[in-house]
Order: C-alpha cells, then sequence, then structure tokens
C-alpha cells in the first residue's frame, strides 16, 4: 500500500494557507451557504413538510422512480463507461479520436434539446424508432425507459472522463506484464487495470449518482409529469414550487441532495479504511 | 519524466516508468466489446444527436443559416460561449486548487469540504435558482448582486460546473506520490520547478478532460440560470432560452439549428482540449 | 477491503430503493368502474382541477372514476400530448396550445363551437406591486414613467407569458389611441423591463425576492399566491384582457370525458376555479368568500373595459402572427429593440 499520510507533515507555509483559505472561502460562497440555505428554507417549519412528503404515496413513489433511474443509470453508464475507457486509452482504430470527442458531447446539449432529441427518435407517435418499439410491446417515451435514458444520457460522460486521464498516467507496463506471463485479457482487466482505476470509477460513480438525481430538464420532456406514475423528484420539486408551496420543494430537494451527500460519506469511509489498513 | 505508479494487489511500488504507447491492435474479444459499446452509445447518444441535426437541416441551408444569424440568437450564442470559456478557464485554475486541498492538505473539517464537491449536481435546477437568487440577487447579504446581470450568467455557471475539474484532477493527485516531488525538493528544485515540472504535467490531461466537461456543461445550462438572469435580450440571454422560445413557436428546425450550432462549437472545444491532452501525454 | 467496497456498492442502491419503498405502487389502480380520465393541463389549475375532482366522483355519472393527471408548463403539455402523452381532457393557458393538438387530428375541429367557446377557466391580467403600493403605480401610464421597473415573464418562450404584453397593448387602441401610439407604448414598455424569466411562476418569483417594482401577473396567481402567505399587493387597472383558458375532451377520451368536461363548465366546477381565484365563465356562481383576494366578500371586481381575443384582436391565430411572430411580431421587435438600447 502506498504510504501516503505517514511522515510528519511540515507545518504548512504561506502559499499553501492562502491556497487553503482561499479554497475554503470559494466553496463557502458558492455552494455551503446555498446548501445551508437549501436546509434553513426545507426546515424552516420544522420536521413537518418533510415527513407529509414521506407520507405522501405520489412523493414516496417518485423518491423510489428517481432512486431506480438513478442506480440503473448509473450501472449501465459505469459498466459501459469503464469498457469505453479502455477502448480509448489502450487499444487503437479507426474514428477513435472522433469517438473520444464525441463522448463529452451530450454534456453540452441543453436538458430540452436533449429531451427533443430522444421524442424525435423514440417518441412514440412519429419518432424514428420509436413506432417500431411500440408496436414491439416497449413503451419509452412517457414510461420509465425514457427517463433511464434521458438520466443515462446526461450521466454519461462522467465515468469515461474520471476514469480516462488515470488510465493514460497509470501506464500499460503491469497489463503487458501479466498479459506475458499468460493472464487472459479479461483476468489482467480485473485484477491489474480495475484495482488501478478504482478511485476514479468510484469518483464516477459517485458523481454520475449525483447528477442522475439531480436531473431535471431532459426528464422533463421525456416523462410526461403523470402523477403516480412517471413524476420524478425533481419534477416533484418542480411541481411544488408551481403551486406555491415552498416548503414542501425545499424539503423534496434536500432529501436528494442528503441522498447525494450519503454517497460521497461512503467513498470518504471506503478510503479511510483503505489508508488504515 | 518518472512518476510513481499506482499500488497494486502485491503490495510492491514498481520502478518509476514512462507512459508508453498503446496495447496495439484489437484482437476479436475487444472487437466485440468496441461494436457493442459504439452501437450502446449511437442508440442513447448518436442518434438522437443526428435526429437533431437532421430536424435542423429540414428547411434548407438559408433557412438554417437565419435562424442562428439573427441578430438576438447570435448576441445569445457569443454570450453562451464566451461566457462559458470565461468560466472553464477560471476551472481550470481553481479545479486544481481545490483539488490540491482535499488531497494534499490536512486540517480539521477537511472532510466536510469533501461533501461540498457534488452538491452542484444533486441539486435540481429550480432549487438551485432560488437559493442562487436569495443569496446574490438583489438585497444580497454579502453585497454581490449579480441578478439580471451578466454577473449572474457566470455565477450560475460556476456552480453547475464546480464539480468536473475538481473531480477529474483529484484522482490523478491521489495516484501522484508526495515523494518524488519530495526527492526533487532534496534535489534542490525550488517548489515553483517541482510543481511546474513534475506535478502539473501530470495533472494537464486531467484539467483538460474536466475542461472540455466544463465548458460543454456551461454551454447547456438553462434551469438554474433563468431565474437569475432575467433574460434580457442582447445582455443576459443565453442560447437556451432562444432555443426555447423556437420550440415555443413550433418553429422546431429553427431550434434545433441553433441547437446544431452549439455542438458543433463544444465539439470544436472538446477536440482542441484533447489535443491538449494529448500533447501532454506525449511529453510524458 | 474489497468485500466492504463491493458491499457498499450494493449496498447503497438497495438501501435507496428500500428507504424509497413503503408502500404499494399507489396511483397506478387500473379505471374503476367508471372509467378512468387522463388530464393533461398547465400548472396553476391543478389544484383547483384536483377540487373539482373530488366533488365529480360523487355525481352519478363521475361514480367510480379515477385519474392520470399530469401538470406542466402549458406549452410543453401541449406538445407532449402530440409526442404521444396519453390524454383525454387537455387543459391549457391559451388557445394555440389546443389548435397544435387540432392540426394533429387529437382534438376535434370543433371543440370550440360550444356556447362557452371551448374556454374553461379565465382570469385577468393585474399589476402586482410590492406592499402598500410606495411607487403609488395605478395605470398603464405610471408603467412607462421613468425609473418605474417592470418585471414580466417571457413572451418569445412562453405562450401563457403573451397575456401580459397583449394587455399592454390593447389597452392604448382601447382607449382611443392609434395602432402606431400603441407600438410606441410597447417600447416604452420594455425599456423599463428589467427582467423577463421564463414563466409566470419565475415572474412572480424574481418579483417577489426584490427584482422591480411592479410585476405583470395574473388574478389568479396573485390569489393563490396570496392564499400562501406571500406578501404583496395587487391592481385591477381599468383596462385589461381577459385570459381565457381552453379545455377540451380528445377524440379517442373514455366517453366520461365529456360528462367531465361538462361538469367543470357548471356551477359545481366553476365554484372550484372560483375559490382557487380563476373568473368564472358563468354568470350565477354562488362561492362565498375567496381567500387571498383584494376584497375577499368581492373577489372579482368588475373591470371598466375588458379586452377579448374575439373581440379585439380577431383570434389567437391572428394575433401569434401579428404580435409574436418570430422575425415581424411587434412584441418581438419591441422586445429587441429594448435589448439594443
Amino acid at each position: 500500500m502506498a504510504e501516503r499520510h505517514h511522515h510528519p507533515r511540515p507545518k504548512p507555509g504561506p502559499v499553501a494557507l492562502a491556497l487553503r483559505v482561499a479554497v475554503i472561502a470559494y466553496l463557502f460562497l458558492l455552494v455551503a451557504w446555498p446548501l445551508f440555505l437549501v436546509v434553513q428554507n426545507a426546515l424552516a417549519s420544522g420536521l413537518g413538510p418533510i415527513s407529509d412528503l414521506l407520507a405522501d404515496p405520489d412523493v414516496r413513489h417518485a423518491l423510489r422512480l428517481t432512486a431506480v433511474a438513478a442506480a440503473v443509470s448509473v450501472a449501465i453508464s459505469t459498466v459501459f463507461g469503464v469498457g469505453m475507457s479502455v477502448l480509448l486509452v489502450r487499444y487503437d482504430f479507426p474514428g477513435k479520436r472522433i469517438l473520444n470527442a464525441l463522448v463529452d458531447l451530450p454534456l453540452s446539449v441543453s436538458p430540452v434539446v436533449v429531451g427533443l432529441a430522444l421524442v424525435l427518435v423514440y417518441g412514440g407517435r412519429d419518432g424514428w424508432l420509436g413506432p417500431a418499439l411500440e408496436d414491439a410491446g416497449v413503451q419509452v417515451i412517457f414510461a420509465t425507459p425514457g427517463i433511464i435514458l434521458a438520466t443515462t444520457f446526461v450521466v454519461l460522460p462522467l465515468v469515461i472522463r474520471e476514469v480516462v486521464p488515470v488510465l493514460e498516467e497509470v501506464g500499460i507496463e503491469q497489463e503487458q506484464a501479466a498479459t506475458s506471463l499468460g493472464a487472459s485479457a479479461w483476468q489482467t482487466f480485473r485484477r491489474i487495470t480495475l484495482p488501478s482505476i478504482r478511485w476514479a470509477v468510484l469518483y464516477g460513480v459517485v458523481l454520475s449518482l449525483a447528477r442522475a438525481l439531480g436531473e431535471f430538464g431532459a426528464v422533463k420532456v421525456v416523462s410526461g409529469n403523470v402523477l403516480g406514475r412517471t413524476r420524478t423528484a425533481p419534477l416533484v420539486v418542480e411541481e411544488k414550487y408551481l403551486n406555491f408551496d415552498r416548503d414542501g420543494a425545499y424539503a423534496t430537494a434536500l432529501l436528494l441532495v442528503l441522498v447525494s451527500v450519503a454517497a460521497i460519506v461512503a467513498v470518504s469511509l471506503i478510503r479511510n479504511d483503505r489508508e488504515t489498513t | 519524466m518518472a512518476l510513481a505508479t499506482v499500488d497494486q494487489a502485491t503490495g510492491d511500488r514498481p520502478a518509476p516508468r514512462r507512459r508508453t504507447g498503446f496495447a496495439g491492435q484489437l484482437q476479436a474479444g475487444s472487437g466485440l466489446g468496441l461494436g457493442i459499446a459504439v452501437l450502446w452509445f449511437s442508440l442513447l447518444v448518436l442518434l438522437p444527436l443526428a435526429a437533431v441535426v437532421v430536424t435542423a437541416s429540414e428547411g434548407g441551408w438559408s433557412a438554417f443559416w437565419a435562424a442562428v444569424t439573427t441578430e438576438q440568437t447570435a448576441a445569445a450564442i457569443r454570450l453562451t460561449v464566451g461566457t462559458a470559456a470565461v468560466v472553464t478557464a477560471v476551472n481550470a485554475v481553481v479545479g486544481p486548487a481545490i483539488a490540491w486541498v482535499l488531497v494534499r492538505d490536512e486540517f480539521r473539517g477537511k472532510r466536510l469540504l469533501e461533501l461540498l464537491i457534488d452538491i452542484p449536481f444533486a441539486l435540481p435546477t429550480v432549487v438551485a435558482g432560488l437559493v442562487l437568487l436569495s443569496l446574490y440577487g438583489v438585497d444580497s447579504p454579502v453585497a454581490i448582486e449579480v441578478a439580471n446581470t451578466r454577473g449572474a450568467v457566470v455565477l450560475a455557471y460556476l456552480f453547475v460546473t464546480l464539480p468536473f475539474v475538481v473531480r477529474t484532477v483529484q484522482p490523478v493527485l491521489e495516484e501522484l506520490d508526495p515523494e518524488v516531488e519530495e526527492a526533487a525538493a532534496s534535489l534542490g528544485a525550488s517548489r515553483v520547478t517541482t510543481f511546474r515540472r513534475i506535478v502539473l504535467p501530470a495533472l494537464i490531461p486531467a484539467i483538460a478532460a474536466g475542461g472540455a466537461l466544463s465548458f460543454a456543461r456551461g454551454v447547456s445550462e438553462y434551469g438554474s440560470l433563468v431565474l437569475l438572469s432575467g433574460n434580457l435580450p442582447f445582455r443576459t440571454e443565453v442560447t437556451s432560452v432562444r432555443i426555447l422560445s423556437s420550440i415555443e413557436n413550433d418553429n422546431l428546425p429553427a431550434a434545433a439549428a441553433i441547437a446544431t450550432v452549439l455542438l458543433a462549437i463544444s465539439l470544436a472545444v472538446i477536440v482542441i482540449l484533447d489535443v491538449i491532452q494529448r500533447r501532454a501525454v506525449r511529453r510524458g | 477491503m474489497r468485500r466492504t467496497l463491493r458491499a457498499l456498492a450494493v449496498l447503497m442502491p438497495l438501501t435507496m430503493v428500500a428507504a424509497a419503498c413503503g408502500g404499494d405502487d399507489d396511483g397506478a389502480a387500473p379505471g374503476g368502474a367508471g372509467g378512468e380520465i387522463s388530464i393533461v393541463g398547465f400548472a396553476v389549475p391543478e389544484a383547483a382541477n384536483k377540487a373539482i375532482a373530488e366533488e365529480f366522483v360523487q355525481t352519478p355519472e363521475g361514480e367510480g372514476v379515477t385519474f392520470r393527471t399530469s401538470y406542466g408548463a402549458s406549452g410543453d403539455q401541449s406538445r407532449a400530448v402530440v409526442s404521444g402523452l396519453e390524454a383525454d381532457y387537455v387543459h391549457f393557458s391559451v388557445t394555440s396550445d389546443v389548435t397544435r393538438l387540432v392540426d394533429e387530428g387529437l382534438v376535434a375541429e370543433d371543440w370550440d363551437d360550444g356556447p362557452n367557446k371551448g374556454v374553461v377557466s379565465s382570469s385577468i391580467v393585474v399589476f402586482a406591486v410590492r406592499s402598500g403600493n410606495p411607487k403609488g403605480i395605478e395605470t398603464w401610464d405610471d408603467l412607462i414613467q421613468p425609473g418605474v421597473e417592470i418585471v414580466t415573464p417571457n413572451p418569445a418562450s412562453s405562450g401563457a407569458a403573451r397575456w401580459n404584453a397583449l394587455a399592454a397593448w390593447g389597452q392604448v387602441v382601447a382607449s382611443g389611441g392609434t395602432e402606431e401610439e400603441a407600438n410606441d407604448y410597447l417600447d416604452a414598455f420594455f425599456a423599463n423591463v428589467v427582467a423577463l424569466p421564463g414563466s409566470g411562476r419565475d415572474a412572480t418569483t424574481a418579483f417577489l425576492s426584490g427584482t422591480g417594482d411592479v410585476l405583470m401577473a395574473y388574478e389568479n396567481e396573485a390569489i393563490l399566491a396570496h392564499q400562501n402567505g406571500e406578501e404583496f399587493d395587487y391592481i385591477v387597472p381599468d383596462t385589461t384582457v381577459l385570459i381565457e383558458n381552453p379545455g377540451a375532451v380528445l377524440v379517442d377520451a373514455d366517453p366520461v370525458a365529456d360528462d367531465w368536461l361538462a361538469f367543470v363548465l357548471s356551477e359545481a366546477g366553476q365554484r372550484q376555479f372560483a375559490l382557487k381565484g380563476f373568473r368564472p365563465i358563468i354568470d350565477g356562481v354562488e362561492f362565498g368568500e375567496v381567500d387571498g383576494a383584494n376584497d375577499p366578500a368581492d373577489p372579482f371586481p368588475v373591470v371598466a373595459n375588458l379586452l377579448t381575443v374575439a373581440e379585439d384582436f380577431e383570434s389567437w391565430e391572428a394575433l401569434s402572427a401579428k404580435f409574436f411572430d418570430e422575425s415581424d411580431g411587434i412584441v418581438t421587435k419591441a422586445i429587441a429593440a429594448s435589448g439594443k438600447a
């Protein structure tokens, strides 16, 4: 295990101190304080709004739907993301650089356009593939698969972009050594490559999860927002906002943030676990 | 330029070495893997994006050009792209700084900072807009009032792109062994030199990767912006609002045209950053 | 250590799902004996529709009926129905959102032939000002005075926001001015606009957060905001536009949807709308006091000069082209001009 924080640290010089202060100030102003405001607004009337939320079957359904969609899209995106990263870094093939550039593209698409694009292809009435799929019994738009599709779309680049730099950094000798010793591609991948990128993958998963939970614009277009069926938690936030139920809107947003925070805490704990082993 | 590598299950640390090239051409197994990956990517991303481009071309080239070059739209595109570029540049500096503090620094409460980074992602944009408005709108408690100004666009972009460069740089920093830097220091290199010649080159690919994400994400932001910026034409109106206007007017080709232009610009930036990333890797 | 990682990775999504679980899949019960009505509507009447539904199921026609609902921005909802969102009854903010469905063959062409002309709920454009009206804004002329900051939702990106611009232009002509003077008024109006949020609700939020001196609002939203504790005043100007929200039953809808529409248009239905701040579309509806109105006992004061689309603007299609066309619309140009100033 790399011995990292075991030598006595010198007292931070003025530069390090200034950096620390600057970073803390930046994060405070940009994130911590807004977050504090969310918490404050959510709890302004006590825990009442939150317990009302959790008691409302429609909201529970929305939370469950969001959790499922997020989990599935993060899982899909991680599996394929790691695979694509290995392909992009370790192999050469025609069109590789184009594929590499295209991977980031989903992020640059405005959520409304994402929804629009997915409806254009998978819409049940006029889409390119939609009617055929519906004939086969698969409804994509205005149903859960559409929500998962939209969420995966926006989450897609995150794992890849986490893993690729680390894969490039790590280099290939270990893997070549393993292969020359007779390991199969899969074994090499499992025992050499995967462990070397685990933090990148983990960060990618955490980021993707956070993004998937909070995705609003694209899901709004493809889900149809049907109460009790295709309404996700962020859509609940919007609906409460539209109905002047501020407490409810903030409370729902807080729940979403808490799940994301829980994920980061889990990662932190895992890292602690590792460092003390 | 030697860099220590990641620890393996075996526990040794192999000798520092240069990064080498690729494993070579694809074998059958990975060819299949590539095929699956490309198919999935197509179904999920390429096909829908192609649909947008096709829709954009429905009115012909002249309609496309007309939609994109109306004064208001051109101004919106300039604002969007310009602000995204500025914010990406800021993130390229701030991101590694934050990652550095998270990885290398030690102080009480550091763990709390860690929790903050991903919040911008998890917060639905409606709520993000609401809280940013209450803090930095009119009557700001810290006298930073950016509502209905260009500053609002900058602020919103900074908010939603915060995690990108931080999280791409962080894993790379974690894998870097401080002992190499300490060795350089003990050989007489100043801290600046150490940073410049050992740490920075290792980070550049990650910064470029995060920067591409940051630019792309900034360009597409709408939800947290719409409350704060006021959507004033030629001043604070971003491209997403123009796209929505065209959609509202049932002018789908125009909306798709504007979206296509943004896609093209983002693609260009991503490619440029990719080239930077490549150069940095090659130099080693 | 690996085991920890794997275990956690598996546990996390599971705990999330488990935490969110805790009940059956509610809301997915198949249509009861009375049938199922899918309502797709714009956001504001959600509470009213819910109240009406509760009354409806107590009538013989409505017995056993269940509802599926989807609410959102009017234009978005309309486009969703075109893309395949299942609907039996739609309730939108502006006529063009129903016309879109007619063009796709989803709604019959004679949907607006009835006595109510397709209108299901209505309201008026009002001025929302700070509590106590410190700047003394009462008339349309007050709006274009120097130093007055106006907030109005963006007519370009929100169909529902167009009522406000219409009112601003129409009141000049209705008071005897020429079209030329009305255009000039619009230029002065938009010169004073400090924010064009994307929707009515966003505009209200921006206003309540401190932007601007006056908000172009809808009476029903102002009343709803008051009912939810927001503090501001609203003024009913002498001349304003009647906002007419259309509702229609789709061509292949469940037959009980026709009964539903009839109920919505009846006194019982309109009473629920009134209680939520909408102006009843028929006379003689008894609703008692309306919480949140300026005067709960007389919540819907008569407007001296009430403009309507049919009488003053020909039709929604005509005015869409004249005022909101993407390149030549009068309002579109006024907004663009204000930005260049």
